[in-house]
C-alpha cells in the first residue's frame, strides 16, 4: 500500500520493541465480539492511483460542468475566474498540509494570511473586525442570529422574506431546538424589495431583522431605512452578502448601518465545488461586539525579542476553553478557502474589484436587456447587481431542463427554492459573471425564444 | 536507533552560551532563506492590480438602485509576480506534514495524497453548480453515495448524514437527531453527560443544541466510570457524549455494556468519532450499540486540514436515528439510480421508498456538504481498499505504542499500566525539574525540527502531551522523532531552564499572548 511506509520486518521489529507478540494483542481492550477476523467483507481491496483515478474520472464525466454550457446559475453560488496562480498557492504542502496555528512560533504564514484575510473582509464589509472565517454563508447567517440574541436577550428574529430560503430553512432548523422566535415571509414580487413591509414587522422583541443585499432576487435595497426603524426598536441588522463581488460596485453593509455582516466569500477564489467546501464570512460593525463574536480571531501582538507576529486570541469565547458557554461549538473553519479568497483578493486589489464588478454589471444588463426582447420574457427587478429574475409566463423548471438537454445551464428556477410559492413558478434567477460571453447570452436567448414559442 | 541527522553536522556545542549562532546583524532583518515578510497592506497599493480586466466605460449602463459605492473600500493589489513571492515567503514560515512528523494528538495529521487534490480538480467535480438540473449532476450524487455506502460499511451503522460540515457540525447533528427522535416519542429529556476528558465541542454543541451539561467521571484506568456512569442514568438524560477510542488514547472496554445501559434507560448514545482512525476497517462502532458517529474526513480519510480547515463531519446513524436525519440527502433506489431528496420532495419520497419513516430535523447548510472533501476521501478509501484501511489502524496503533514504550521510562505515563494505546500515546509532566512546563517542552520541540505534540489536552492529566504519530511515518522518522523527545524530556526532568525562553530558532520566539487579548489588534489599520 502506497501510502504505508512500515515493511513487515520494521513491524516485527516494533511489536518486539513494544513486547507484544502479534499486533492483535494491541486491541486486547477491543472486546472479542466487536473484533472482525478481517478485512469487512464485500467491500474491495486496495487499488492503483491508475485505476483509482480512472473510476473517479468517469464519475466526473456524468457531470455537466459548468464551463462546457452557456451558464446561467447563481443564488448564493457563483462562477467566477480564479487565477491560476491561486491554485498553485493553496496547493504548497506549507498551507494545504498545516493544521489550526495553535503554536504561532512556526504558524506565521497561517496567521499572517489570516490577519491579511481579516483585514480585507472588514473592509469590504464596511466593518470594524471580521472573524478568521465560518463553514459558508448560512451557517453564518445562523450564527448570527444566535448572536443577536446574546447581544440584545431577546429572541425574536425577523427574516426578510427575500432572504435565501436555504439560509431561512438552516435559521428554522437550528431555531427549533433554541427555542429561538423566527418571524419569516415569503418574498414580495415586484420590482422593488418590500423594505416598507418588512420595517413593520420589527417591534420592541425582535432580537435581529435579516436581510440579504443584493436579495435573493437580485435586488438592491436600500439598507439604512431598515438600519435606522430596526436601531430604534433596538434590534441588531444583520446583513447577508451572497455575492461578495458586488461589494465592488454597490455600497458595504456596514456603512449603510448594519450591525452583524455575514455572507458567503466562495466567489472569490474559492470555486463552484457543488455546494462546499465554501467560506463563511462573518464581520461586527462596533468593535463592541467582538467578544460575542462566534469562531476564531487572529490578533496582532509580538515576540520575546520584540518582533510583530500574529496569535489567534480572545480564545476565552471558544470552545475549546469555555467548553458549554463558549459562544459556538465552531472548531476547524475554512481555513484553506479564506487563504484563496486572500490571495485571489490581493491578485484583484480595489482596482481589479472595481474592473470585476464593473464587467458582471455591464455584462448582466447586456442579458437583461436582451432577454426581455424575447417574446414572453419580461424583467422583474428595477435594481440588480449580478443576477436577475425574469418571468416567463409559464412553468420554468420544465424550460430549465429543455434547455438543460440543449445543453444550457439556464438558471435556477425559483420553484427549486419555493415549491411552495405558485406565484413564482414562472420566475427564473439568472445570474451573469464575468465569465460570460456575450455568445453565451445570445445562445440563451436564441434558445429561450424557440422553447418558449 | 537512527543517527538524528545524517549528515553528520552538529552545532557547536558552546554556541549557544557565545551567541555566535546568531551570527552578525543583517541589514533586512533576514537570515538568509529565513525571509520576513511585511504585510500585504505595506507593500501593496489599491492602484494596482494583478488581473487583467476592462476599465468600466463612464457611460456604462446602472441599474444599481442607486446604491453605487463611491468611496475607496481600501484594498491593496499586487502583481502576479509580486502575489506569488508574498505567499511563497509566507508559507515558508509554517510547519506542514509535508516537513515532517506532526504528532498532534486527536488531529489525526498523516499524509495527504496528491491523487486527491488532482481528482477534488476535476472539472466535473470542482466546476458544478449545486443548483444545476439534476440530470446534468448524476456523478456527484454517485460520488455521495458510494462515499455514504463506504461509511456506512465500515462503521456497521445504518445510514450516514453527509452534509455536516465540520466535526463539531456533525456533533450537532447527531444530537439534534437524538433531541428529534426523543421529542417524536414526546420525550422532553434535558442532560447530556459527557466526560471531562472530551473534546471541548462536545460540552459546546450540547449546549447549543438546548441541553444542560454534566460530567461523567472516569475511573483509575482513564475510561469511564460504568458504575457511576449507570447510577446517573434517569429519564431526564437525553443521552452520552463518549469518545472511543477516548481522549486519553484508550478503548473503552466497556462501551458495548455502556451503550446497553444508556440504552435501557431510554437515552442515546453518540460517539465522538475524532479517534475513528485508531480502529478504521478493524472495529465498527455499529457492533458496540452506537447510535449517532461524526466521522471526521479531515483526519481519518486524510483530506488536508488546510491551517485550519475546511473539514467534513458525515454523520452515521443508527436504525432509530436515521430517520432524523437532516436535509438534503441522497438514497439509492432498487433502479440503481441515486436521488437527491430536498425539502420538497421529502415526504413523498418518505411515503414511497421508507413507508414514511422519515421525519427529518431540517436543514443545517445551504447545499449537500462539503463535495471537495468527499471526492478526496473517496479517493482515499477506493485507494486503501478494505485491506489496506485495516492496515491504516493497525500501523497508527502500533506506531503510537512504539513511542509509548519508547518513552515511558523517561516521561510520566498515567496510563501505560493499564495495557496497550490505540493510536496516541499520552504523558504528563511530573518530574519536570524546577518549574519547567509542558510548554517549555513543547517549545523545545519546536527547535529540535518538529511541530509540538497536542498541550494539556486532554484536562484529566496534569501538563499532559498528547503524541499521535499517524501510519504514514516510517520506522527510521519514528526513531528520530523518539531521539528529540528523549532530548527535550531529558533537559525537562533536568530542569534546564534555557528552555524557558525556546524556541531559539523558529521564524518567530515567544509570542506575547497576553498583550494580544489585552489590546486587540484584529484588523490593519492606516498610519501605521
Amino acid at each position: 500500500m502506497r501510502y504505508l511506509p512500515l515493511t513487515d520486518n520494521d513491524r516485527a521489529d516494533m511489536l518486539a520493541t513494544i513486547g507484544a507478540s502479534s499486533i492483535d494483542d494491541l486491541f486486547v481492550d477491543v472486546p472479542a465480539e466487536a473484533q472482525l477476523d478481517g478485512p469487512i467483507r464485500d467491500l474491495p481491496n486496495h487499488a492503483s492511483e491508475m485505476a483509482v483515478e480512472r473510476h473517479m474520472r468517469a464519475l466526473s464525466k456524468k457531470n455537466l460542468a459548468a464551463a462546457d454550457a452557456p451558464f446561467f446559475l447563481g443564488a448564493g453560488a457563483y462562477r467566477h475566474h480564479v487565477p491560476a496562480s491561486v491554485d498553485h498557492i493553496i496547493q504548497r504542502g506549507e498551507f494545504l498540509t498545516a493544521y489550526t496555528p495553535y503554536q504561532p512560533e512556526i504558524a506565521q504564514g497561517t496567521l499572517q494570511m489570516l490577519f491579511e484575510f481579516q483585514s480585507q473582509v472588514a473592509r469590504l464589509y464596511g466593518c470594524a473586525v471580521a472573524n478568521a472565517s465560518m463553514y459558508d454563508g448560512s451557517t453564518a447567517c445562523w450564527e448570527a442570529v444566535a448572536m443577536a440574541s446574546r447581544v440584545t436577550r431577546r429572541n425574536r428574529a425577523v427574516l426578510s422574506g427575500a432572504l435565501h430560503p436555504h439560509y431561512a430553512e438552516v435559521i428554522r432548523t437550528m431555531a427549533k431546538f433554541t427555542k429561538d422566535e423566527i418571524a419569516d415571509a415569503r418574498p414580495s414580487i415586484q420590482g422593488a424589495p418590500d423594505a416598507d413591509g418588512l420595517i413593520g414587522r420589527i417591534d420592541d422583541q425582535t432580537s435581529c431583522v435579516v436581510v440579504q443585499y443584493p436579495d435573493i432576487l437580485g435586488r438592491v435595497s436600500d439598507l439604512q431605512a431598515i438600519s435606522d426603524a430596526a436601531h430604534e426598536k433596538g434590534a441588531l441588522v444583520i446583513a447577508v452578502v451572497t455575492e461578495p463581488v458586488a461589494l465592488g460596485a454597490i455600497k458595504a453593509p456596514g456603512d449603510l448601518g448594519a450591525d452583524i455582516v455575514v455572507g458567503e466569500g466562495q466567489s472569490i477564489g474559492v470555486g463552484l465545488q457543488f455546494g462546499g467546501p465554501y467560506l463563511g464570512l462573518f464581520a461586527v460593525r462596533d468593535k463592541k461586539h467582538v467578544r460575542q463574536m462566534p469562531g476564531r480571531l487572529c490578533g496582532e501582538t509580538v515576540d520575546a525579542e520584540g518582533k510583530r507576529g500574529f496569535v489567534l486570541t480572545l480564545s476565552t469565547r471558544e470552545q475549546h476553553i469555555r467548553r458549554e458557554k463558549a459562544t459556538s461549538n465552531i472548531c476547524t473553519n475554512s481555513g484553506l478557502c479564506a487563504l484563496a479568497f486572500n490571495v485571489h483578493m490581493t491578485l484583484l486589489g480595489e482596482k481589479g474589484l472595481r474592473q470585476l464588478a464593473a464587467e458582471n454589471h455591464r455584462l448582466a444588463c447586456l442579458a437583461a436587456d436582451r432577454l426581455a426582447k424575447v417574446p414572453g420574457v419580461s424583467v422583474l427587478n428595477d435594481s440588480f447587481f449580478n443576477e436577475f429574475t425574469i418571468r416567463l409566463g409559464q412553468d420554468a423548471r420544465p424550460i430549465v431542463r429543455t434547455l438543460a438537454d440543449r445543453g444550457i445551464l439556464a438558471g435556477v428556477a425559483l420553484n427549486r427554492l419555493y415549491p411552495d410559492v405558485e406565484a413564482l413558478s414562472d420566475s427564473l434567477l439568472v445570474a451573469v459573471t464575468e465569465t460570460t460571453s456575450e455568445d453565451d447570452i445570445e445562445a440563451l436567448a436564441t434558445a429561450l425564444q424557440e422553447v418558449l414559442s | 536507533m537512527n543517527a538524528p541527522n545524517k549528515s553528520g553536522w552538529k552545532p557547536e556545542m558552546n554556541a549557544l552560551e557565545d551567541g555566535m549562532h546568531n551570527g552578525p546583524a543583517t541589514s533586512t532583518g533576514n537570515r538568509a532563506l529565513m525571509l520576513e515578510e511585511p504585510l500585504l497592506f505595506e507593500i501593496g497599493n489599491v492602484e494596482t492590480t494583478g488581473v487583467d480586466l476592462p476599465e468600466p466605460k463612464a457611460d456604462a449602463p446602472n441599474r444599481l438602485g442607486g446604491m453605487d459605492r463611491a468611496q475607496p473600500i481600501g484594498l491593496p493589489g499586487l502583481s502576479e509576480p509580486e502575489t506569488v513571492r508574498h505567499y511563497t515567503r509566507l508559507s515558508r514560515q509554517n510547519y506542514g506534514i509535508d516537513l515532517g512528523l506532526f504528532p498532534l494528538g486527536s488531529c489525526t495529521m498523516k499524509h495527504n495524497p496528491r491523487l486527491n487534490e488532482k481528482v477534488a480538480r476535476m472539472p466535473g467535480f470542482a466546476d458544478v453548480h449545486p443548483l444545476q438540473p439534476v440530470d446534468t449532476v448524476r456523478g456527484a450524487f454517485e460520488v455521495i453515495n458510494e462515499l455514504a455506502e463506504w461509511l456506512v460499511a465500515l462503521t456497521g451503522m445504518h445510514g450516514v448524514a453527509m452534509s455536516p460540515k465540520a466535526g463539531a457540525h456533525g456533533e450537532l447533528c447527531g444530537i439534534l437527531c437524538i433531541r428529534a427522535a426523543l421529542e417524536a416519542r414526546g420525550d422532553a429529556r434535558e442532560v447530556i453527560l459527557v466526560p471531562e476528558s472530551a473534546h471541548g465541542t462536545n460540552p459546546a454543541t450540547a449546549a447549543f443544541a438546548g441541553y444542560r451539561v454534566e460530567d461523567i467521571p472516569a475511573n483509575a484506568d482513564g475510561r469511564v466510570d460504568l458504575e457511576a456512569l449507570k447510577a446517573r442514568l434517569g429519564p431526564d438524560v437525553a443521552g452520552v457524549m463518549i469518545t472511543n477510542p477516548n481522549t486519553c488514547g484508550l478503548f473503552e472496554r466497556d462501551m458495548k455494556a455502556i451503550s446497553d445501559a444508556v440504552h435501557e434507560a431510554g437515552g442515546f448514545v453518540y460517539c465522538d468519532g475524532a479517534n475513528f482512525n485508531a480502529i478504521v476497517g478493524r472495529v465498527r462502532p455499529g457492533d458496540l450499540g452506537v447510535d449517532a458517529m461524526h466521522i471526521n474526513l479531515h483526519k481519518t480519510f486524510s483530506t488536508p486540514h488546510g491551517g485550519g480547515g475546511p473539514g467534513s463531519g458525515p454523520v452515521v446513524l443508527s436504525e432509530a436515528l436515521a430517520p432524523f436525519g437532516p436535509l438534503p440527502y441522497t438514497a439509492r433506489t432498487r433502479d440503481g439510480l441515486v436521488h437527491l431528496v430536498e425539502e420538497e420532495q421529502a415526504d413523498a419520497f418518505s411515503q414511497e421508498h421508507f413507508g414514511g419513516k422519515m421525519q427529518s430535523f431540517g436543514r443545517m447548510t445551504a447545499f449537500h456538504g462539503q463535495m471537495g472533501m468527499f471526492t478526496r476521501a473517496l479517493t482515499y478509501i477506493l485507494s486503501h481498499g478494505a485491506d489496506g484501511l485495516k492496515q491504516v489502524a493497525e500501523d497508527a496503533v502500533l506506531n503510537a505504542n512504539y513511542i509509548l514504550r519508547s518513552m515511558e521510562d523517561l516521561l510520566h505515563a498515567p496510563y501505560a499500566h493499564s495495557g496497550p494505546c490505540m493510536h496516541e500515546a499520552l504523558f504528563g509532566d511530573k518530574g519536570f525539574g524546577g518549574d519547567l512546563s509542558t510548554l517549555d517542552l513543547s517549545k523545545a520541540l519546536i527547535d529540535e525540527g518538529y511541530h509540538p505534540m497536542t498541550m494539556y489536552f486532554p484536562l484529566v492529566v496534569h501538563g499532559a502531551m498528547l503524541v499521535e504519530p499517524t501510519e504514514t511515518e516510517s520506522k527510521a522518522a519514528l526513531d528520530q522523532f523518539i531521539q528529540a523527545f528523549r532530548t527535550v524530556a531529558e533537559r525537562a526532568k533536568a530542569g534546564d531552564e534555557s528552555m524557558k525562553q525556546a524556541p531559539f530558532y523558529a521564524p518567530r520566539r515567544r509570542l506575547d499572548e497576553t498583550l494580544a487579548a489585552r489590546k486587540p489588534k484584529l484588523a490593519w489599520e492606516e498610519g501605521e
